[in-house]
């Protein structure tokens, strides 16, 4: 009896050790990729062609300073803060609004006007009819495209409706008896109850109109137009021209300290994945939470 | 009789709130829909639609006469699906082996940090993964250094080996995430079934495999069965940054292919007609797949 118990407890402990180990490993594989490109962009450039591991050499923050004063690089950063506040905004409000207006019984043709929309979960027409839509709606080249097809998603419209459909009713009630409209009571009273929810869908907003690139690559041309991540493309693959233009811009007059395609690659890496970090604590906070909560009826 | 002029009055009114936003829904979800009619039509860009032929099923039919490039690309599509499925069990894997984790704070930084890739986009995926296994990247540097090479190894141009890099990357990207809906699996299993089991003298392993595991199968089955109906849709981002001429061959998936006929060659019927047949496809799966479930558990999926 004594050895069984003995022997349950040593492997206890060696499971324990081997699985801290093995999720060490994993974590580290998660978040090395991230340190290393850091420590690099970090680097000066030429010492860091020689290798690095662990911490950078030549601590400095000339690639930043040099890539950032870059014209096309600091108007891609705009367009992308723009597109990511804009875009959440009027997807968090259009979704909320019209989740809070699918909720209420006496709408007409509720149950139709509801699967009118949570059927495009399963609508894809493809890359090319997507593509001539966007042309002939008068979308290319033009800011809109990346706010305003966003707007309603249905996968947010179904969490929100679930959320408020287990708000209690009497606030509401009390307001209508007030004689408030439905708007009114909306901005007054729904809007700030379904914060919990809106937190949620405006941090999975954001992300995602953070690292949307396809309407940019397929239907926007105009160099003022052009978002951060393709502008990261363009450096990923040097054949690109402007790329390599702005290598031989940078260098230009400045002997002493080389900048290399590796160091721009990984310090406008740096630049689009930092906005990322930075909001990330939230997401940590609100997603778990903000799925549970819809995946209740989903 | 007082009330009612009122009552419909109000009703107009939120259905006139709801009007705008089914015509944004129409334009970008339904419209599109519509140009599924140049699959049918001889359609060249720059021609109106009513000045060119009507081919009727042509391009569908073009596709099983392609040579073997169709084939070729539905091998790649297959077979990265098929290696997405088997890897399956590791997001379930790991969020059990996150479990058994007693210490809060490592299991919190666990989590936070193994779900951070997926939300980088595909291109930061891919300037990480050429950072550091490109010909000039970390691991030869340092392979080449400690002389256990002497020629530099190109991973990411690996012909043989480009499904398994793309099937890591993706783990890579999706192991943290995966793990979340198992992890709340978990926590929803009730307590007094592990208490029994303690009871009847079982150790922490025989606990994983006849408490945990079954109390996990349910939400892995929907899972599954949802990766099996989206087999054709493997995405197109992925595969598009990892793309290079050494490689093109096989990393070519259906995604992939409609972009290079449509968008670079300019053949939009073709692509169009690619494009509904892949959806039928995984419109089909994916209602066989909800009466599979429906038979075996009882529940539906969608």
């Amino acid at each position: 009896m004594k050895s069984n118990v003995i022997r349950t407890r040593l492997w206890d402990v060696s499971f324990s050790i081997s699985n801290y180990f093995l999720l060490s490993l994993i974590t580290f594989a998660c978040i090395y990729p991230f340190y290393y490109i850091f420590i690099y962009s970090l680097s000066d450039p030429i010492a860091a062609g020689g290798g690095l591991v662990f911490w950078p050499k030549g601590l400095n923050f000339d690639n930043y300073r040099r890539l950032l004063e870059l014209p096309n690089i600091s108007s891609s950063f705009v367009v992308s803060v723009l597109r990511t506040v804009i875009g959440t905004i009027l997807t968090v409000f259009c979704c909320t609004l019209f989740a809070y207006i699918v909720t209420k019984r006496e709408l007409p043709f509720r149950k139709f006007i509801y699967r009118f929309v949570v059927i495009t979960l399963y609508l894809n027409a493809g890359l090319i009819p997507w593509y001539l839509t966007m042309k002939s709606l008068g979308l290319k080249n033009n800011f809109l495209l990346y706010v305003i097809p966003g707007a309603i998603v249905g996968f947010y419209v179904i969490l929100i409706k679930t959320f408020i459909e287990q708000l209690p009713a009497a606030l509401e009630e009390s307001a209508m008896i007030d004689g408030a409209g439905y708007f009114t009571i909306f901005i007054k009273i729904i809007f700030f109850l379904s914060l919990p929810i809106i937190a949620t869908i405006a941090v999975f907003a954001a992300v995602t109109q953070w690292n949307t690139w396809q309407d940019n690559f397929f239907l926007v041309s105009d160099p003022k137009l052009q978002t951060v991540q393709m502008v990261l493309y363009n450096y990923l693959n040097q054949v690109q021209s402007i790329a390599n233009m702005t290598i031989q811009e940078l260098n230009r007059g400045e002997a002493a300290r080389q900048i290399t395609p590796q160091a721009v690659r990984m310090t406008m890496t740096m630049i689009v994945t930092i906005p990322i970090l930075f909001v990330y604590p939230f997401l940590q906070r609100y997603f778990v939470k903000g799925l549970m909560l819809g995946a209740v009826k989903g | 009789m007082f009330n009612k002029p009122m009552l419909t009055k109000s009703r107009l009114n939120l259905l006139l709130m709801a009007v705008p936003f089914l015509v944004l829904v129409f334009l970008f979800n339904y419209l599109p829909l519509f140009g599924w009619v140049y699959a049918f039509f001889d359609y060249k860009p720059g021609i109106p639609l009513s000045q060119t032929e009507f081919v009727g099923l042509k391009f569908f039919t073009l596709t099983f006469h392609d040579g073997g490039e169709m084939l070729n690309v539905l091998k790649n599509t297959l077979a990265m699906s098929f290696l997405g499925i088997v890897t399956t069990p590791l997001p379930l894997i790991f969020a059990i082996l996150l479990s058994e984790v007693k210490n809060g704070k490592f299991k919190k930084f666990v989590q936070t940090t193994t779900t951070l890739p997926n939300f980088i986009s595909w291109f930061i995926v891919f300037s990480l993964f050429f950072s550091i296994f490109s010909v000039e990247g970390l691991l030869n540097t340092i392979l080449m250094k400690l002389h256990i090479i002497s020629e530099p190894t190109n991973i990411l141009g690996n012909r043989e080996a480009v499904w398994y890099v793309q099937t890591a990357v993706s783990v890579w990207k999706g192991i943290g995430w995966g793990a979340i809906i198992y992890l709340a699996a978990i926590a929803g299993i009730d307590q007094e079934l592990y208490d029994a089991a303690k009871v009847d003298g079982a150790g922490r392993f025989q606990m994983i495999m006849n408490v945990t595991v079954p109390g996990l199968m349910p939400t892995y089955i929907v899972l599954l069965l949802l990766g099996i109906s989206n087999m054709l849709s493997n995405g197109f981002d992925q595969y598009f940054v990892f793309h290079n001429p050494l490689v093109a061959e096989k990393i070519e998936v259906l995604d992939y292919y409609v972009y290079r006929i449509g968008i670079a060659t300019n053949d939009y019927a073709y692509a169009t007609a690619i494009g509904i047949s892949k959806t039928a496809v995984s419109i089909t799966l994916l209602f066989t797949v909800n009466f599979i479930s429906k038979k075996i558990r009882g529940e539906s999926i969608i």
